[in-house]
């Protein structure tokens, strides 16, 4: 079985079938980086550009990794975000990164249907890292490998996702995923960061967080943009961690064994507290690993359907 | 020069005379109408096409002075002229802005060599910026028929309320485009499930429908005409239905893609679908065509907004707002509202002339010779090098529409005769 598209834009556009193969491929990949086998000939001679039009340490450290492990050549593209109103075009740059015989763009960028625009214009694989509001495929991709390895499947997991929805591309692409293979999704955070109806994405909506962590699976706490929301979104961070905090008082609702996930990076304190962060079911540091290993699946995946063209 | 128009079908819901009528023309004024009249020097053989008074766009953008890499006089009313338009109103926020009587006189001085009539609509406030009211008298005095800052709302509704009264003064109104800015934000696209599924930020319905209840008020309280641009949402088609009953002195238009197009259209970022207001969902798509077709909403405006594909090919946040309209709203009525041609000559001339107070909307003798000949079963697939303006920027090519307008006729003088615009 082979991808279907050049591209891995987001999960809406992907199947259930491809979510299986890229995560199937992933334990396969986790396995070889287990056996300390960190250089192997998959993507020999190809060329992986990453084009990050915001700030990121872990994705694009991850994306490289695994670029890297699979004997590909890596290069950064370093632009800023204040290139996306004046300077190049994004049209122009891809057709630069076109020209230098370029197999694959990793693309984050602010606005939402960047990587499409890209991807429209480019003749190579792009990966969407995470695009304005609108998807982060491989976070939520690593994200469902790591509740897979948990639980051993994904279907009829219980999963709660809290905090900024509005913002969280995160929280977007892991509702197509996680409901496409059969998970329950509920979402919680104030109103304030609860996008229109979304509910029609298929997911409960709450605003108590005591519903959303009852009966819980997995819980996962999005980052808190301090800068972005105080004042506007929210009031204060206290009342927010009050509310909205995964923390020693509001965790006794769940079972002992609930899987706790971010993203990251955490804001201690705000999010989650330091104590849920660090106890023994955070998989925070788990899906950092698995982050790795889906990403050299996707980039396997996608170059090697291009082989058969 | 007498020209004749033969065997068509007239529709003319304002004039004495209809249906299957000849029509002679001579020295740009319509001389008979009936059968027999005579000779001509040019016969125009409408047989099985009808006949309207001329098209009448209450709201264009010709992009002169300042933008003509968008569009200018020339192009725009060239492309009217194949749209069917015998005359269009131009809003102000050009570079500079149509803001005093000197820029309106360029946009006169130009539009003398336009295919079509082109009345301009100035500037409520100096340079747009909601802040100062503008020289209304003097640039009514040179040829503005209304005032607007379109493209903006005025945000301050005490100078709203200054604006529509000081405009009454010079027998003229305020044409109001109806945004809450700091509803809309930085929003893209209408704010609903699509928004949410695309990550795009959304532009709320009540961004648009506080503003427009803002101004039934005002416009109800003082007693004065307002005109409410391109109503986009059921919300406001509601609000503005009961006004009218309740004798509120409101007119309004919309946009033909606010019938034919909803928000589902954005869904692959194609920034073409990109507009202000924002295509919005099905339920509005139905009360807009409700509204049209009962008489709540008065007029189809084309909101022709014309733009360099360098300002639509990018990212869908970045790209501009706007739709070359004018060479489709014909065929976008025939094929997405209705095929009563006594209601589209309502909405595309008899209205439209009211509302401005121009001659024309009727076909009578003695009136200014502005027709539109159409047929409306041909079909036409909308191809991109087959657009007039100098706007590509629409959402409809590919697709194939019926109603073709065959010919225009400004003041006797063809102006599109069918195949390429005439000049």
């Amino acid at each position: 079985m082979k991808l279907r598209s050049k591209d891995m834009l987001g999960l809406y556009d992907t199947t259930a079938e491809e979510i299986k193969l890229i995560l199937d491929s992933a334990g396969t990949m986790k396995q070889l980086l287990a056996q300390n086998a960190k250089k192997m000939p998959h993507l020999q001679g190809k060329s992986i550009v990453a084009l990050f039009y915001e700030d990121s340490t872990r994705t694009r450290l991850s994306f490289e990794l695994a670029a890297k492990f699979l004997g590909a050549t890596f290069s950064n593209l370093g632009v800023s975000s204040s290139s996306v109103k004046k300077g190049e075009t994004l049209l122009d740059t891809g057709k630069t990164i076109a020209a230098m015989e370029t197999d694959v763009i990793v693309i984050r960028h602010p606005l939402g249907g960047a990587p499409k625009f890209l991807a429209d214009n480019f003749p190579g694989s792009v990966i969407n890292a995470g695009d304005g509001m609108h998807e982060h495929p491989t976070q939520a991709l690593l994200d469902m490998f790591t509740m897979r390895e948990r639980f051993g499947r994904l279907e009829g997991l219980k999963v709660s996702i809290i905090g900024d929805i509005y913002h969280s591309r995160v929280a977007r692409s892991n509702v197509w995923g996680l409901t496409k293979m059969g998970a329950h999704v509920t979402l919680c955070g104030p109103q304030t960061l609860m996008p229109a109806a979304i509910e029609q994405m298929g997911v409960n909506v709450t605003c108590n967080l005591e519903h959303a962590l009852r009966d819980a699976d997995v819980v996962m706490g999005l980052r808190i943009q301090r800068e972005r929301l105080q004042g506007v979104f929210l009031s204060t961070l206290r009342e927010y961690h009050r509310y909205f905090g995964i923390h020693e008082d509001s965790i006794r609702l769940c079972e002992k064994d609930v899987l706790i996930m971010h993203p990251g990076p955490v804001n201690r304190g705000v999010e989650l507290s330091s104590a849920v962060m660090d106890a023994d079911n955070s998989v925070i540091n788990e899906q950092v690993t698995n982050g790795v290993a889906v990403r050299m699946a996707l980039l396997y995946l996608l170059t090697r359907k291009d082989d058969k063209r | 020069m007498r020209l004749k128009i033969t065997g068509g079908m007239l529709v003319n819901p304002a004039g004495e005379k209809r249906g299957r009528q000849d029509i002679l023309i001579e020295d740009g004024i319509i001389k008979a109408i009936g059968q027999n009249l005579g000779d001509a020097d040019k016969v125009i053989d409408a047989a099985g096409k009808t006949v309207f008074p001329g098209f009448i766009d209450l709201h264009c953008h010709l992009r002169e002075p300042g933008q003509e890499h968008k569009e200018d006089i020339a192009s725009g009313t060239r492309a009217a002229a194949k749209g069917g338009y015998t005359a269009v109103c131009c809003m102000p926020n050009t570079t500079p802005p149509v803001d005093n009587a000197a820029v309106c006189a360029l946009v006169l001085e130009k539009a003398r060599r336009a295919s079509v009539k082109v009345y301009p609509v100035g500037a409520a406030t100096r340079g747009l910026e909601g802040r100062e009211l503008t020289e209304m008298g003097e640039m009514a005095e040179v040829g503005c028929v209304a005032f607007s800052d379109d493209g903006k709302p005025i945000a301050d509704g005490g100078m709203m309320r200054a604006a529509m009264r000081y405009a009454a003064t010079f027998g003229r109104f305020i044409m109001a485009h109806e945004e809450d800015t700091n509803i809309s934000g930085s929003g893209v696209m209408n704010e609903g499930y699509h928004s949410t599924a695309l990550g795009l930020p959304g532009i709320s319905r009540v961004a648009e429908e506080a503003m427009i209840a803002r101004d039934l008020l005002l416009a109800e309280t003082e007693n004065l005409h307002v005109h409410i641009q391109h109503v986009s949402t059921a919300g406001g088609v509601r609000m503005i239905r009961d006004a009218k009953l309740s004798g509120v002195k409101v007119t309004c238009e919309t946009a033909p893609h606010y019938f034919s197009l909803d928000d589902s259209a954005c869904t692959s970022y194609d920034a073409r679908t990109k507009v202000n207001p924002p295509l919005r969902t099905p339920d509005d798509v139905e009360a807009i065509r409700q509204g049209l077709l009962d008489g709540t909403i008065d007029c189809i405006a084309t909101d022709h907004a014309p733009h360099h594909k360098d300002e639509k090919h990018i990212e869908f946040s970045l790209a501009a707002s706007g739709i070359s309209g004018f060479e489709t709203a014909f065929s976008l009525a025939v094929n997405n509202l209705t095929d009563d041609a006594d209601t589209l000559a309502r909405l595309f001339s008899v209205n439209p002339a009211r509302i401005i107070g121009v001659k024309g909307g009727v076909i009578q003798e003695g009136a200014p010779a502005d027709v539109t000949i159409a047929d409306m079963d041909a079909a036409y697939t909308l191809r991109e090098e087959d657009i007039v303006s100098r706007g590509k920027n629409t959402p409809f090519i590919g697709r194939t529409l019926r109603g073709v307008v065959t010919h225009t006729i400004v003041d006797g003088r063809i102006v599109y005769d069918g195949g390429a615009a005439c000049r």
